[in-house]
């Protein structure tokens, strides 16, 4: 057999893998794999920052469901993807990353570029390796993207010596991977499933909490039947915008510290929880000890160490959830033809469809006043409905905004940085679904604080010919900071303030290649959203000026109860709901 | 003080003993004690923690554990189920006539004197973490110069091995 580099069998293993594109950056270490790069079929993408390139594969990785690949050298360069890393472990985003590290004798020595990447990644890894023998580079790469795809997805980091790379070795593609310690479990106990769906069809305010898990495994369909069948209101987190359709009658859509008061009271309310995919975190549940006080659990997850880790379950069933809830579906028609039928539960589909009129998202734009950044996202939502569009998000203000008005019928149509909160995600992120998704109109919402921290890879859009559309909700604050001052350390606003025009958006983006375009009144915005949707070879960065003051509602504050909702401008919520009270 | 002993079977490689002590740190999980050695598979350690849960519960700390790639197979011990020991080295300062005091103690726990000095005497004492701790209460009058200990080590008193029940375990999935 001919003999090839380490190099040259990492990249056969990520060839043989499927691999068609790299994020990265090169640099010392890590150079060795940069030669065999020239000469294979998979694209690289170069960035200019490597915590760019690991967003990058994160939003290739949202809307494909493949593994995507990031590269980068040792020390610095491994570094700056920690915080990529972390947001997908968070995210439970699918994931490989290849580091270079310094020649093996000089390990452990303080040698230039030198950081203990494996070390320092273990926790916000799900695993990582450190490949010190040449000939287990297939190995290690077919074993990253295994543990990276199945199970709760994540990111694995393969860290491999310079010296690794440069010595010969045979390339061989193992024909399967060896990890007697990792087997998920993906079938439902079905004696559960039986169990689940019993309450279910006892329970009279049921709701299903659909998390990301339902994106993972693209359990849409099986979600779709679930719900219509059973005839069972759904709230989608915001990791699962997307994963049932906002224009079915049975959506309520986002719940959590900024959803809509029908989603967040459903589930205070709901007398049967089933959770699919989702892991009531904090954001979700506020309060723990107030969440759903008379509701009944069943949870759903493939990782067990969610089950019962912040409220106990009274179902438990470990499994994919494309899988369980097919068989809850199964189940669910199979009883109600038994039964006759779905169970009278019009009281309380009566009672959300009453909240929903009643309280539906709420702000108010005045004609002669400041763009509502609201009403910029619903006009850039309304020109882009006709044509399949991929939403990204940085995070803040403008991610909750985009999650309330944005509407979504698709999964893998919504991009964001759910648990880290990573503000910077947005414009690489973006960049990734694009080259993930060609054919999709990529559209990103993003706030001037998180815009700044990413925006060096706009070179790398032009340069790469990768057009997407960011548009900047520029209200010349990080906002949602400014907001918890304004509201909880009485209006006393520190180290907030970012300007309006610093920098010069339109400018910076023209510097970059991009079209810069601004709108600074409301009857500007959809004159400017058509400039920038008419663009298709190029990026687009608009400049929306929004009001520096508007805030996001509803909003339940860190640490109270779902119960004390704040809602939004001339919203008053029901004090004691005679209705509400005799539902539960 | 809640103590609870986990057997776990891992992969021999490097550093996942690391990945256990930060998974414990990173999730506030306390370790009383921790023993690693080879097993009679030389691809598998198995670590014994005792682990001191406060306000964490068992369960999370189990799921926590398996979802770490490199271990195989985590199991929790009850006394009846499972054989405990410890193995202490304690060097007791005795003073005039107390070394004779001192091996008659450690005689009546089936200890083994294994070093002597003018002023001090070394025992090694095996047996479960309660007759180590009642020797040491014992001992604590003459005064320990200095303790080591190996922290519990635990295998079950079932026929069957660890390894074994993970292999059934697979193949009946």
């Amino acid at each position: 057999m001919a003999k090839v580099s380490g190099a040259e069998s990492l990249v056969k293993s990520l060839e043989a893998q499927g691999t068609d594109v790299i994020f990265g950056v090169p640099g010392g270490a890590i150079l060795p794999a940069y030669d065999p790069i020239l000469d294979s079929s998979v694209r690289h993408v170069l960035c200019r920052h490597e915590q760019g390139a690991g967003h990058a594969a994160s939003g290739y990785a949202w809307v494909t469901g493949k593994a995507a690949v990031c590269m980068a050298t040792s020390g610095p360069g491994a570094t700056n993807l920690v915080t990529a890393m972390a947001d997908a472990k968070m995210d439970s985003v699918p994931m490989v990353c290849i580091t270079g590290q310094v020649p093996t004798p000089v390990v452990g020595n303080d040698a230039f570029q030198e950081a203990d990447i494996t070390g320092i990644s273990m926790p916000i890894t799900k695993h990582n390796m450190l490949v010190t023998d040449v000939g287990q580079i297939p190995s290690a790469i077919k074993e990253a993207f295994y543990i990276a795809e199945t199970g709760r997805p994540g990111p694995v980091l393969v860290d491999i010596p310079k010296d690794v790379l440069q010595t010969e070795t045979e390339f061989v593609w193992p024909s399967q991977v060896d990890l007697p310690g990792y087997k998920p479990v993906t079938k439902g106990n079905p004696k559960q499933v039986r169990e689940a769906v019993k309450l279910i069809l006892e329970a009279k305010r049921p709701v299903l909490y659909v998390g990301g898990g339902v994106i993972k495994t693209a359990a849409s369909p099986e979600l779709f039947r679930l719900a219509t069948e059973g005839k069972l209101p759904v709230v989608t987190t915001l990791m699962a915008r997307g994963a049932f359709p906002d224009s079915n009658p049975l959506c309520l859509e986002m719940p959590g510290m900024h959803g809509n008061y029908t989603a967040v009271t459903a589930l205070q309310k709901a007398d049967l929880l089933v959770s699919l995919g989702a892991r009531f975190d904090d954001r979700v549940t506020g309060k723990l000890t107030a969440f759903a006080p008379d509701a009944k659990i069943v949870h759903v997850d493939i990782d067990p160490a969610e089950i019962g880790k912040n409220r106990k379950a009274d179902v438990p069933i470990v499994g994919d959830c494309k899988v369980v809830i097919g068989m809850l579906a199964d189940e669910l028609v199979k009883r109600q033809e038994e039964l006759g039928g779905v169970p009278d539960r019009s009281a309380w589909l009566g009672q959300l469809e009453e909240w929903q009129t009643k309280f539906p998202y709420a702000y108010e734009q005045p004609d002669d006043g400041p763009i509502k950044p609201q009403y910029a996202t619903q006009r850039l939502y309304e020109a882009t409905r006709d044509q399949d569009t991929i939403l990204v998000a940085g995070v803040g203000q403008h991610q909750m905004w985009a999650s309330q008005y944005w509407k979504f019928e698709e999964p893998r149509h919504w991009v964001n940085s759910g648990g880290l909160g990573t503000m910077g995600y947005a414009v690489p992120a973006a960049m990734g679904a694009k080259v993930g998704r060609p054919d999709v109109r990529v559209v990103a919402i993003d706030g001037d604080g998180c815009f700044q921290m990413t925006a060096q890879e706009l070179a790398t859009m032009t340069t790469e010919n990768i057009p997407v559309v960011i548009a900047i909700m520029n209200n010349a604050y990080l906002g949602m900071v400014r907001q918890w001052q304004e509201l909880f350390y009485n209006e006393r606003y520190s180290q907030v303030y970012l300007t309006h025009d610093v920098p010069d958006y339109v400018q910076l983006a023209e510097a970059y290649g991009c079209v810069g375009l601004r709108a600074e009144v409301p009857e500007e915005v959809d004159t400017v959203i058509d400039k920038a949707l008419s663009v298709e070879d190029r990026t687009v960065v608009i400049d929306f000026r929004c009001d520096q003051r508007e805030m996001v509602f509803p909003m339940v504050p860190a640490g109270a109860s779902n119960d004390d909702i704040i809602l939004g401008p001339g919203q008053e919520k029901p004090m004691d709901d005679p209705k509400a009270a005799s539902l539960a | 003080m809640s103590l609870h002993t986990l057997s776990v079977l891992v992969e021999n490689r490097p550093g996942v003993l690391t990945r256990v002590a930060g998974l414990f740190a990173a999730r506030g999980f306390n370790i009383h004690s921790l023993a690693v050695g080879e097993t009679e598979i030389p691809d598998y350690s198995r670590m014994t923690i005792v682990v001191d849960l406060q306000a964490k519960s068992l369960e999370q700390v189990v799921k926590q554990l398996n979802k770490l790639v490199n271990i195989i197979k985590v199991l929790e011990y009850t006394d009846r189920d499972a054989v405990e020991r410890e193995l202490a080295l304690v060097k007791v300062r005795t003073k005039g006539d107390q070394r004779a005091r001192v091996i008659e103690i450690a005689d009546i726990f089936r200890c083994r004197v294994v070093g002597v000095t003018s002023s001090t005497v070394t025992v090694e004492a095996t047996g479960t973490p309660d007759k180590v701790e009642a020797l040491l209460e014992l001992l604590h009058e003459f005064g320990i110069v200095e303790l080591a200990r190996t922290g519990r080590i635990a295998l079950s008193r079932d026929e069957k091995g660890i390894r074994e029940r993970t292999l059934k375990a697979a193949s009946s999935e």
